[in-house]
């Protein structure tokens, strides 16, 4: 049967039947035939954000939440430009995203036409990779194939660029492509793989380093039961947060700038790494010439490029995570480690993490683990960017894969309502906690509303200093406190903020018992802002200092 | 890095590579836009379409660096990227071409 239709009704109807449910998305004029095509659609639920950034990162928490590939519209101009810093964002943290974007009609591109941008050249940087659409015969290739190279080897985030005039192109349709399906990455290498389980076998002091490459391959399983069978003290990378249960014996939690004392020693002691999709970013490494300096790595990644770009491996596997553990697990020998072991348990005892005042929920750890009481595995925790985003990685018990939504690579404030948001949209039964700071809920509240007008399921915990903390503790410690720019003269009431917004909110700095109030607020269907004040003078200790060694941790 | 001069930049020296890739509009910007973005200069291009003109093949002349394997390796990933191969500075292809660079 031969369907006739524009490129409009032909880009929903590809979307439909790639199982796209949730778009989010803002319409202008570029990308209204789009629009008009969506409106008609019964299948696919459109959440009308208020920025285009806030809409990325709604789709990117859908992303992150379900693992599945995420969709974000905007027109041409400041829509698609507003788009770029959640694609970018994507594109450091390997989200699979579709972002699909009106342009100009194509004899006008070229010609400074009202709203015209070159979204193409723009995204090239910032994408997996990108398509500008030259008639409406294009979609039915180019639309699967963006899902199929957004959630293929590493996921990243695929851009659509679609002319005015080719969503108005009408065209008959004899057969349907094929939806675009993630492609089935090549087997390791198994001679490298014998040879990985040889040197973990012979190691005296090795350590499992994973990375958000073992969330997204769905690897978390096979990770814990590796570091099990051979025992392997883990650590994680902020992106790896919730692979192993940072409660699990074996755990050291996460490594880096920001770590624990205990774990970064006893990285300064392994004397074999083993790097599972993580690749030693900065703020993982520090000092890259002086991280695991003992150590023999091997390194076990999806992307080719990601060996020997950082350090050299040793051993380098391209692979899908989960097929290399799979085959790695049987290789390798049992060994209870019972020396390295102690000498783990020995660190940890001797260089704790310090973490203050647990039990008074109006401190800064106290107010995290006080929420974290409140509940479940369940639940999802976003952040945004900041000194909190970091207080949360250091004590929040995150034991879930896709439990932990927060921007790495990137470091985007502003990313954590709209991200929560989208997480709540993808999951609607879980309960989805925003920690966030008073600079970073300023960069996107305007999806407050939009939070409010889905009924969104999201509790945002505002952690307010009235400072740009992270910049405020730089200065102190590294630019003879010498306070510039980082403490807001002025501050919103952020009660009658959330509320305006049509959100109900508690201010725990008011209440007459605090764990109560936040109880009531968790327990509560629906949007919430749950504001405390946090003491500005508090660090993110222990830290190591932009380009120290790991082993030179201050503070705490 | 750009100080360079003339003299030193061509006691430097130079890798050719060749690079299969479909062609249409936007692939150049995306297998230079790799060197370009990571300040890594491209000192020569020459592209022509292949057969039937659905593929073309650049050939890049650039500086030996140390970051070549990993340009290599992002050049790779591109998905408009068929193929890539490391020849050698005295190879042929940008020989000869001395007439049409005189100042």
């Amino acid at each position: 049967m031969t369907d006739t239709l524009n490129g409009a009704q032909i880009t929903i109807r590809l979307l439909e039947r790639q199982g796209i449910r949730t778009v989010t998305g803002i319409p202008g004029g570029a990308i209204l035939p789009i629009y008009d095509a969506l409106g008609q659609s019964s299948i696919i639920h459109h959440v009308l954000a208020r920025h285009e950034q806030g809409a990325g990162f709604m789709a990117q928490g859908m992303a992150r939440a379900s693992g599945q590939t995420a969709v974000c519209l905007a027109s041409s101009g400041p829509g698609a430009t507003n788009l770029l810093t959640a694609i970018a964002d994507a594109k450091l943290d390997s989200i699979p995203l579709v972002a699909i974007t009106g342009q100009v009609p194509k004899a006008m591109i070229g010609t400074d036409a009202f709203q015209e941008v070159d979204t193409y050249g723009l995204s090239i940087p910032i994408t997996k990779h990108n398509f500008l659409v030259s008639s409406a015969d294009e979609l039915l290739e180019v639309i699967p194939r963006a899902f199929e190279l957004a959630a293929s080897g590493r996921p990243g985030p695929v851009l659509v660029d679609i002319p005015k005039d080719v969503q108005l192109q009408v065209i008959d349709i004899e057969e349907w492509p094929t939806p675009g399906r993630r492609q089935s990455p090549p087997e390791p290498d198994g001679w490298a793989l014998s040879e990985a389980a040889a040197m973990i076998n012979a190691a005296k002091r090795p350590i499992l380093y994973l990375g958000g490459g073992v969330v997204h391959s769905g690897a978390s399983g096979e990770a814990i039961r590796l570091a099990e069978k051979a025992g392997l003290p883990t650590v994680m990378t902020l992106m790896g947060l919730g692979a192993m249960p940072v409660d699990h014996a074996l755990s050291l939690g996460m490594l880096g700038m920001h770590a624990a004392r205990y774990t970064n020693l006893a990285l300064d002691e392994c004397d074999l790494l083993i790097a599972v999709g993580a690749r030693f970013d900065d703020r993982a490494t520090g000092k890259v010439a002086a991280f695991c300096p003992q150590a023999k790595i091997i390194h076990i990644d999806i992307d080719p490029a990601e060996l020997d770009k950082i350090k050299t491996a040793h051993i380098g596997i391209t692979a899908d995570v989960s097929a290399a553990l799979l085959r790695l697990i049987p290789a390798v020998a049992e060994n209870r480690r019972a020396q390295w072991l102690q000498r783990i348990a020995d660190l940890k005892s001797e260089y704790p993490l310090v973490m203050p005042e647990q039990d008074n929920p109006l401190s800064h750890f106290g107010l995290i683990r006080t929420v974290a009481a409140c509940l479940d595995d369940e639940a999802t925790i976003a952040t945004d960017v900041g000194q909190h985003q970091m207080w949360v990685a250091q004590a929040y018990p995150l034991r879930r894969p896709r439990q932990w939504l927060t921007s790495g690579g990137l470091g985007t404030m502003g990313f954590g309502v709209p991200a929560a948001i989208g997480a709540a949209l993808a999951e609607p039964e879980r309960t989805v906690v925003c920690f966030t700071g008073d600079g970073s809920i300023l960069m996107n509240i305007q999806e407050l509303v939009t939070a409010a007008e889905e009924g969104a399921n999201v509790k945002i915990v505002l952690m307010n200093n009235a400072t740009l903390g992270l910049v405020h503790q730089q200065q102190t410690l590294f630019y003879g406190e010498r306070l510039f720019a980082s403490q807001f003269k002025s501050t919103p009431d952020f009660i009658k903020v959330a509320q305006g917004f049509g959100i109900a909110a508690v201010d725990l700095d008011q209440a007459a018992n605090p764990c109560a109030a936040l109880m009531e607020a968790i327990n509560r269907p629906g949007p919430y802002l749950i504001h405390a004040s946090i003491d500005a003078e508090q660090k993110v200790y222990p830290m190591v200092p932009p380009g120290a060694a790991n082993r030179d941790m201050i503070g705490a | 890095m750009n100080a360079i001069n003339r003299h030193e930049q061509n006691a430097l020296s130079r890798a050719v590579l060749e690079i299969d890739v479909n062609n249409h509009p936007g692939v150049m910007s995306h297998v230079v836009g790799l060197f370009s973005r990571r300040a890594y200069n491209v000192e020569g291009i020459l592209c022509l379409p292949l057969d039937d003109g659905s593929r073309s093949r650049i050939w890049l002349l650039v500086n030996e660096d140390q970051r070549l394997p990993q340009m290599m390796k992002q050049v790779d990933k591109l998905e408009d990227a068929i193929g890539i191969r490391r020849h050698n500075a005295d190879h042929a292809v940008f020989q000869n071409l001395e007439n049409f660079f005189r100042g």
